[in-house]
């Protein structure tokens, strides 16, 4: 249960399982609650996915009120954070589908370098850039799955879980969306 | 596409796209933000409250009879 294991103990446990009674039945203070519990991860599940600091706080709130619209449809028993997260998923996807002008999201994606453990002191500003612009034109399904699975190196289950698919199904996508990028990168005479 | 040409593009997107900093928060409280969105929200009527208004409105007028009824109801 995400309650348990994120508060830890059975007090907190007979505490958020109360909650989540009565968020199921539209109770304010019950949702406020369990809001404050889960939106720090809902935010950085999404900026996982849109990579942009301000939408996500947008999309953070605009996933808050999707869940609260359709509480008299959550399962308690399935537990807040995995429901929470499909919904986020949602949100990001039909932002990502609506934000279409690759340019403008081109220049709001994190542009900071890597870390140096991982980053490649090899690949060229260049060629980040043009990696980047070609990740961007790929379809959102697409760039979600592989953003979550190959770059924040999520468990695949919890993406599966998250889009509201199989496992098999993202690893299908995420071939695709490589498989994509990499025929665009060739188009550009980088053969990576 | 083989593994290795699959490991490759891997490698070049990890080193491209920063992954996020596990410890992100938002940067101001969205609670009030979401307080706003549920306003806003419950104070627009839905479809089908107008489409009711719409239908008692036009029933009245093909058949002014009913109205005493209608208001008998209220």
């Amino acid at each position: 249960m995400a309650l348990k294991a994120e508060t830890g103990g059975a007090v907190e446990e007979g505490e958020g399982q109360a909650h989540l009674r009565a968020f199921r039945h539209g109770d304010v203070d019950a949702f406020e609650a369990l809001f404050r519990l889960h939106q720090r991860a809902v935010y950085g599940w999404i900026l996982r996915m849109v990579r942009n600091p301000a939408a996500a706080e947008e999309l953070t709130a605009e996933t808050f009120w999707r869940i609260y619209r359709a509480h008299a449809r959550f399962d308690p028993s399935r537990g807040f954070l995995g429901w929470a997260r499909r919904i986020a998923t949602r949100a990001a996807l039909d932002w990502m589908r609506s934000t279409r002008t690759e340019l403008a999201r081109t220049e709001t994606l994190l542009t900071e370098p890597p870390a140096p453990a991982r980053g490649d002191p090899a690949i060229s500003a260049e060629i980040r850039a043009r990696t980047e612009a070609a990740f961007a034109r790929l379809p959102p399904r697409l760039r979600i799955a592989a953003v979550l699975a190959v770059v924040e190196q999520q468990p695949q289950k919890e993406v599966a879980e998250a889009l509201g698919i199989s496992v098999a199904a993202v690893k299908l996508r995420v071939f695709r969306a490589l498989r994509l990028l990499r025929k665009d990168l060739e188009r550009q005479g980088i053969r990576p | 596409m083989n593994a290795h040409d699959e490991d490759r593009v891997k490698q070049l997107l990890r080193a491209t796209l920063p992954p996020v900093d596990e410890n992100a928060e938002p940067a101001r409280d969205l609670w009030p933000a979401v307080l706003k969105r549920m306003d806003a929200k419950a104070a627009t009527p839905p479809w089908f409250d107008w489409a009711l208004l719409g239908g008692l409105l036009g029933l009245a007028a093909f058949f002014p009879s009913a109205i005493p009824v209608l208001l008998y109801y209220l």
